[in-house]
């Protein structure tokens, strides 16, 4: 089993993976760095975001790839009116509150899908979808490379918006010192608003990227929820690079581990890494120390 | 003895309540809900006393369930025996995750996130491991009789949880009492201070934790007895870690009452939902979700905060603005 | 502290969901007036996880087993005793979940229960059944410990696992016998929960009997989010056959991948294949499902009224499942058992059950006889997707094509 035909082929496979992984990774540790909550809400969202791209291929004949530009505004929308109009004044600034708003908000639009949608599993058959690139020893899936390529995109895009614009100013600062922000005559409410929609965003991103080698049905996106969690925790609550290189780590963790464990016992690889990671440097991989 | 008076008077009402009411259907709801509650109460001696949210409970709750049937089922050992080591395995894994993330200093998100990591480990574990049968599971022979721990009338069972319950609201009451609990509230406060005044943070933290992981061990164990049957799924999803920190929040969250209240509120919620939307699958769980965002919103310190809030309200008479509270109170 | 307002308002909530609990079973009583003119009507619970991690297959035998009650009523329902009223219940994927509809179901007087669909659901609701002596037919729930605990009041019309490894490994080794053999070592991808792995235990007991040699048997969680590792092992090891065992999307992302791969098989034969046997898979990805094989439940093709049931389900929009003719096979069987009956009676109508000897469902199972609840003549059949259709190919009795097998290249 040792042999590098299948070792390497399994780690360009895990950083493939692992690339999807940060895609949702990367809203989530944005909205945790700002707004310190645990969004239970993402995973909900990414299937709403799934069934937008599926529909936007079905009904307009939008190419996934396009629709990127459609959806990612879309739900920027989407995000901004949730924190703005329920989640911030429904949960009035206590993370716990927040926390539990999310879930019942999950709740709802996983329902609201099953409702409108049935619970079938559906799929697109774009052209692309069985394209190769052949390596000679193994064949990467052409919409995973595009995923990989597109993850370092919309990571660097974010990092110029948290650089080199007011709002990105606006959230880091709130980030770091809300009272201190509210003190100089930052919008708060607005600032979380505008994270949660930058968080949506990267959501409607990932499910673009992931609707044509991937399925979609109501309860789709709790698959990569708790993956993301790990990693956003993992890499540093909040940062943006630790996300990217957590993801990666845990794309790779799970494919060797899974090659070596099975599938099933691989999965614990991720935990078990998680876990230690935790217990040895709790602040995570890039974060400062808690 | 004032504070243990309304614990009395609680478990007297509900002792009663299979005397009156005959209906299987109520008496399952209840079992379930008390079963709920059970767990969640076991969150909060942890979470609400000591303000250390846990968001992987479903690690104790699926150790007893497994504990309990796998002693009577792989070993042939006596079900009400196997029914105490499994509470007592629930302790000791609350020692054990307690001491090492403690040790850590994990606190808030931290805290919360690695307690799940621990319940999926356990989930995969038992997903693959051969005592736990693996993805086929553990089932627990049909026999009903007393000695197996197993009854034909819902009412025997409604009494055991309940039983189960009053221990669990004596054993808060007792903690809130103690120099102990004072200690665990002190912790929650201002970890930092305490610790200044003396306070052992470590270990007062992780005795709360045995307890803690004892009393949710023991709604996994009675899980097991109810329905027989426990896979990886049912044991450490994480469905029962959400369950068990969502019902003493809305209940009222570090108070003896809250997670009663909650699990009660949180089911009852559940099954209206149900009749008020029929038959179409996904619409009485939207409504669910919605009316969960709209209790959190006007209780923000849980419905037993709702209800003081209220209280005083009304005794002072300022009436304005006390309506949505009440209805969402009564939601 | 808030005890002193506490006691008030929990008895106030006792009364009103006591309330709330009173007016919803006199509201379930009263409905049927309608009915009364022609005998009080039956009620049937019609069980099934139709929100949750299941609700597909939930949903689609619901559908199943709503059209025929919608037949049966349509015809004038049971004679002498009315229609049938369906009482619908959600299990919402969890065991805990159809525990509490068999105590509604049981409580609104429904004369029998149909549905369950997953084993561990099936497991606690046949046994929540038992309690009152409630007749239960179990419309899929293949783990066999549902029927061996000796609870009598529950029925199992399709077969349990033993019945389906064993005919899916004799028909495997008579399908490549006939083809000179090509075929000698096997590699098992199954999904690691009651389904999988209860399968993939009685594959490894006894493949190696018919000559077959297994390489590796990968076991993967639900769900899975990514097959390529596991196509890479099954690539380096070069089987001659893959033999997959897991739910829809699972099946769907593994053939996906095995062909994004180019892994190069004799055959894909699939044991309950979530989607070997879906008109779905076969309609969304003909090229990957291509020559794929499956041992699972089938209908009967040569079945006048499989036909007619079939063109009536895509003419809903809906994909023809097992779920689907399962469910309404299940509830003609409960049917005639009630019309047999004379009443709806639950001890009669489990003696009705035991005795029944129903041939005029739309699986290829012969008359239906009982042994300890189980269908004695209950078995899978084996499909293989040829011509962009899904054909039967074993058992000669109901086929309706030729094995190709090795698949061409």
């Amino acid at each position: 089993m040792l042999s590098p035909t299948i070792l390497i082929p399994a780690i360009l496979n895990g950083l493939l993976t692992g690339a999807v992984y940060a895609l949702v990774a990367l809203g989530l540790t944005l909205i945790y760095g700002v707004l310190h909550i645990i969004n239970f809400a993402h995973g909900a969202l990414l299937s709403a975001a799934l069934f937008a791209a599926f529909f936007a291929y079905r009904l307009l004949g939008l190419d996934p790839y396009l629709a990127v530009f459609l959806l990612a505004p879309l739900f920027f929308a989407l995000g901004y009116a949730l924190q703005r109009f329920i989640i911030g004044p429904a949960s009035r600034g206590d993370d716990r509150n927040m926390l539990l708003v999310t879930l019942g908000i999950a709740v709802v639009i996983e329902n609201a899908l099953l409702y409108a949608f049935r619970a079938d599993t559906r799929t697109i058959n774009v052209p692309y979808a069985f394209e190769t690139i052949n390596f000679g020893f193994t064949f990467l899936a052409v919409p995973r490379v595009v995923g990989f390529v597109a993850v370092f995109l919309v990571a660097l895009a974010l990092w110029l918006i948290m650089t080199f614009t007011d709002m990105g100013r606006a959230i880091r600062a709130v980030a770091k010192e809300k009272v201190g922000a509210e003190l100089v005559g930052i919008d708060v409410a607005h600032v979380y608003a505008m994270t949660f929609g930058l968080g949506s965003a990267c959501v409607a991103v990932a499910a673009c990227l992931l609707i044509p080698t991937y399925y979609v049905n109501p309860g789709v996106g709790n698959a990569f929820v708790l993956v993301a969690f790990t990693i956003v925790v993992l890499g540093g609550m909040g940062s943006v690079p630790g996300a990217l290189v957590g993801a990666l780590l845990i794309g790779v963790v799970e494919s060797i581990s899974g090659l070596f464990l099975g599938e099933s016992l691989g999965q614990i690889g991720i935990f078990v890494i998680f876990i230690f990671v935790l217990l040895v440097r709790p602040s995570g991989l890039f974060g400062a120390r808690p | 003895m004032k504070g243990f008076a309304p614990i009395a008077a609680v478990f007297g009402v509900l002792a009663a309540v299979p005397l009156v009411v005959h209906s299987n259907v109520t008496l399952n709801f209840l079992v379930v809900a008390l079963m709920i509650a059970l767990a969640g109460q076991g969150w909060n001696i942890l979470g609400g006393y000591g303000g250390q949210y846990s968001f992987g409970h479903a690690a104790f709750f699926g150790t007893g369930a497994y504990v309990t049937a796998i002693l009577q089922v792989r070993y042939g050992i006596n079900a009400w025996l196997a029914f105490g080591a499994g509470i007592a395995s629930g302790a000791a894994l609350g020692g054990i995750i307690g001491s090492l993330t403690f040790r850590s200093g994990l606190r808030g998100s931290y805290f919360a996130l690695v307690t799940l990591a621990f319940a999926e480990v356990l989930r995969i574990v038992a997903s693959v491991a051969p005592i736990t049968g693996a993805g086929v599971g553990t089932l627990i022979h049909l026999d009903l009789r007393a000695q197996a721990f197993q009854f034909q009338s819902r009412a025997l069972f409604y009494w055991v949880i309940l039983t189960l319950v009053g221990v669990s609201l004596v054993v808060a009451r007792l903690i809130e009492r103690s120099r102990f609990g004072a200690w665990l509230i002190a912790v929650r406060e201002n970890e930092d201070a305490a610790k200044a005044l003396g306070v052992d943070a470590r270990s007062v933290k992780t005795a709360a934790m045995v307890i803690s992981g004892a009393i949710t061990a023991a709604a996994g164990c009675f899980y097991a007895q109810y329905f027989l049957f426990v896979d990886s799924g049912i044991a450490y999803g994480t469905w029962m870690s959400i369950e068990a920190l969502l019902t003493p929040i809305i209940g009222g969250v570090g108070t003896v009452f809250g997670p009663l209240l909650g699990a009660l509120v949180v089911k009852s919620l559940g099954e209206g939902a149900k009749l008020v939307t029929g038959d179409v699958p996904g619409l009485d769980l939207i409504v669910y979700g919605a009316v969960l965002v709209l209790v959190i919103w006007f209780t923000p310190r849980g419905l037993i905060g709702g209800f003081a809030q209220v209280g005083k309200r009304l005794t002072r008479r300022a009436v304005p603005a006390t309506t949505s509270i009440r209805e969402a109170g009564h939601g | 502290m808030s005890d002193q307002k506490f006691p008030l308002s929990r008895r106030r909530f006792l009364t009103t969901t006591a309330l709330g609990a009173a007016v919803a079973a006199t509201g379930s009583i009263a409905t049927p007036s309608v009915l009364r003119a022609q005998g009080a009507g039956v009620k049937l619970g019609v069980l099934h996880p139709v929100t949750g991690a299941l609700s597909y297959s939930g949903q689609q035998g619901r559908l199943g087993a709503t059209l025929a009650i919608e037949e049966i009523n349509a015809a004038g329902g049971i004679k002498g005793l009315g229609k049938i009223d369906a009482v619908l219940g959600d299990a919402q994927s969890t065991p805990e979940g159809g525990t509490a509809e068999v105590e509604k179901m049981n409580s609104a007087g429904v004369a029998c229960i149909v549905g369950g669909y997953a084993s561990n659901i099936c497991l606690a609701t046949t046994q929540a059944a038992a309690r009152y002596e409630l007749p239960y037919v179990v419309d899929v729930g293949v783990a066999d410990g549902i029927v061996t605990r000796g609870l009598k009041n529950t029925f199992r019309f399709g077969p349990g696992f033993g019945v389906i490894s064993k005919t899916a490994l004799a028909n495997l080794a008579a399908i490549n016998d006939q083809a000179g053999k090509p075929a000698k070592t096997v590699m098992i991808v199954h999904e690691d929960s009651l389904f999988g792995s209860g399968l993939a235990k009685l594959l490894n007991a006894q493949l190696p009997q018919h000559g077959f040699q297994i390489l590796e048997t990968i076991p993967h969680p639900t769900p899975t989010r990514d097959f390529n590792n596991v196509v890479l092992k099954i690539k380096a090891q070069n089987p001659d056959l893959v033999i997959p065992a897991n739910y829809y999307n699972e099946y769907v992302l593994l053939a996906r991948t095995m062909r994004q791969q180019q892994v190069k098989l004799k055959g894909i034969y699939s044991v309950l294949g979530g989607a070997a046997s879906s008109y779905k898979f076969v309609k969304e990805f003909p090229d990957a499902a291509r020559y794929i094989m499956d041992c699972n439940h089938w209908f009967d093709p040569r079945n006048e009224k499989a036909v007619a049931l079939k063109k009536k389900v895509e003419s809903k929009d809906q994909f023809f499942t097992y779920e689907v003719y399962m469910n309404y096979s299940c509830v003609y069987l409960i049917a005639d058992a009630i019309q047999r009956a004379a009443s709806a009676d639950r001890a009669k109508l489990t003696a009705a059950l035991a005795s029944s000897t129903f041939s005029g469902h739309v699986m290829p199972y012969g008359p239906t006889k009982f042994v300890n609840g189980q269908n004695d003549g209950a078995a899978p059949v084996n499909t293989q997707v040829l011509d962009n259709d899904i054909k039967v190919i074993l058992p000669p009795a109901f086929a309706n094509a030729k094995p190709v097998f090795p698949m061409p290249a």
